[in-house]
């Protein structure tokens, strides 16, 4: 029953780790860039349910809105003011400049929200489930982790295989010069890719804030580095990739926590990231970079 | 009035200028042909037309209107489609995707239907292996896919560049047929092409382009049988 529980548990800390690294391959698709600013994306839409639920007493659906929207806004703005300028310099000034965005949110936040802790109060009121007479016990948050994050995959993957924009952004991550020749504003269509990896970002928040209720300037730092080791565990740029590598490493970490050290966690998630990237070097669902014939 | 009149057009990639002040007129229902050899700027100047690079000096006027200030992805709604040098297929997507990323400034559902419907007369292959992935078919499958996604728009003009390049002479003679049906049909054509015997077979007027500069120019029956043109381009 233990492995059940470490299980379950795995799965549903996999999931926000899937949501981020959904974000991280998205934009590395599209904009071939790393956003390494994306995980304090997470911290900032935390912060915001924070103010509007906790400190304001609203409702906490209206902090989730809010912070899905405020999020939206500022991956956009992001994109705009910080990257879209150096969108023809190297990728190492565009790493740095993103490594320099990530301390700029941070430390927004230690100014405005001051470095202590906040207790962050759950967003979720599902009941806790209780299966084999109490054997298996399965929190609300996990519950609606793993709800809220199948269905928002599924609407994602049906999304960008479905619609026309979704097209756009398939045919701008393989080709943007031919895809301008459709006709397809490729600006616009990274704008779209920020906004939508932002919105999954501020949902990740939520729900890894109300299963781990502790927040501060530097919360979205860890779960952004293992979603981004998710992404390029699944092969960064593939969709199904990173909900894959997401989940896996999630119930690696939950099962390495459960059965071999708590401490070690970590390393043991990073070690099998090494050997997965010495037998497959592109990721599990990674593609080959083709040759141009 | 040209339908596509380029005038003193420069281009430079950095420092180097790759095309030198080039001039030539389109007509409505031509097919020009622009040949030259290797590196002598046909691409350039097919992808400057269309705002994939930018022009430095000189004007690109599309039924009168600018564009070389007019961004890339705004061109194709215009009624110009290119058919860019290695086909660009989106090689993860199907063929049938491709297509309909083809008509994607289009509205009418109906008419991009008869579109498709037009693209697989000319192409019946493509209709066969429509569910195929994009990057699996045959490089001249793939020119074929290339050709079809840009009439897929509706063109009013076409440019194509180096469609022959990498296919067996029985497919580029293929390749060439389609080529004259589509100007047939209405469509005006710019082609660029290093094999200039074809080009001149199908053009009505050419265009010689040598470093950047544009050194002759006539009817293509004439060049065809000039001598210069003849040991340097048509190897006699």
């Amino acid at each position: 029953m233990d492995f059940l529980s470490y299980l379950v548990s795995g799965i549903s800390l996999g999931s926000v780790y899937a949501l981020i690294a959904l974000g991280y391959t998205m934009v590395y698709g599209i904009a071939k860039m790393l956003n390494f600013a994306h995980g304090d994306v997470i911290m900032l839409g935390a912060f915001v349910i924070y103010t509007i639920s906790t400190t304001l007493g609203l409702p906490a659906i209206v902090g989730v809105l809010a912070s899905i929207v405020i999020c939206t806004i500022f991956g956009i703005v992001i994109e705009k003011v910080a990257y879209k300028p150096l969108r023809k310099a190297s990728s190492l000034a565009v790493l740095i400049t993103a490594i320099g965005v990530s301390y700029l949110l941070q430390n927004a936040a230690l100014l405005i929200f001051g470095s202590d802790t906040k207790s962050f109060t759950s967003v979720v009121t599902l009941p806790t489930l209780k299966l084999f007479d109490g054997q298996l016990i399965i929190s609300g948050e996990t519950i609606a982790t793993i709800l809220v994050s199948v269905v928002i995959m599924v609407a994602l993957t049906l999304f960008i295989n479905k619609t026309k924009p979704g097209k756009a952004m398939l045919a701008v991550s393989e080709d943007k010069g031919a895809a301008q020749l459709m006709g397809i504003n490729v600006n616009r269509t990274i704008s779209l890719t920020f906004a939508i990896g932002s919105a999954l970002a501020a949902v990740a928040g939520a729900l890894l804030c109300s299963a781990y209720p502790a927040l501060s300037p530097t919360t979205g730092a860890m779960p952004g580095i293992k979603a981004f080791t998710a992404a390029v565990f699944g092969g960064i740029g593939s969709i199904p990739g990173a909900m894959i590598g997401g989940i896996l490493l999630g119930v690696i970490e939950n099962l390495s926590k459960g059965y071999i050290s708590s401490q070690l966690s970590d390393a043991i998630v990073f070690v099998v990231l090494i050997i997965v990237l010495l037998v497959k070097p592109t990721g599990i669902l990674g593609k080959k970079i083709r040759e141009k014939v | 009035m040209a339908m596509l009149e380029i005038k003193d057009l420069e281009v430079c990639y950095g420092v180097i200028r790759a095309i030198k002040g080039v001039s030539f007129e389109v007509n409505q229902g031509e097919v020009i042909a622009l040949i030259g050899a290797n590196g002598a700027g046909k691409t350039t100047i097919l992808h400057t037309i269309t705002g994939l690079i930018p022009a430095e000096k000189g004007s690109i006027l599309f039924d009168g209107k600018e564009l070389t200030k007019t961004p890339a992805h705004k061109i194709v709604s215009m009624g110009m489609a290119h058919v860019p040098e290695g086909r660009r297929v989106f090689a993860q997507l199907s063929v049938l995707e491709n297509l309909k990323l083809g008509a994607y400034t289009r509205k009418n559902k109906v008419e991009i239907e008869e579109s498709l419907q037009m693209v697989y007369d000319h192409f019946p292959r493509l209709e066969e292996r429509k569910n195929q992935v994009a990057g699996t078919l045959s490089g001249g499958e793939q020119q074929m896919l290339a050709m079809g996604r840009a009439l897929m728009s509706k063109p009013r003009i076409i440019l194509m560049d180096e469609p022959s390049m990498g296919l067996s002479p029985l497919l580029v003679s293929e390749i060439f047929d389609i080529i004259k049906v589509i100007s047939e049909g209405g469509t005006t054509v710019l082609l660029v092409e290093q094999n200039a015997k074809k080009a001149l077979s199908i053009a009505d007027r050419a265009y010689v382009l040598e470093t950047g500069n544009i050194t002759l120019s006539g009817k293509a029956s004439d060049l065809m049988n000039d001598d210069s043109v003849k040991k340097a381009y048509l190897g006699e």
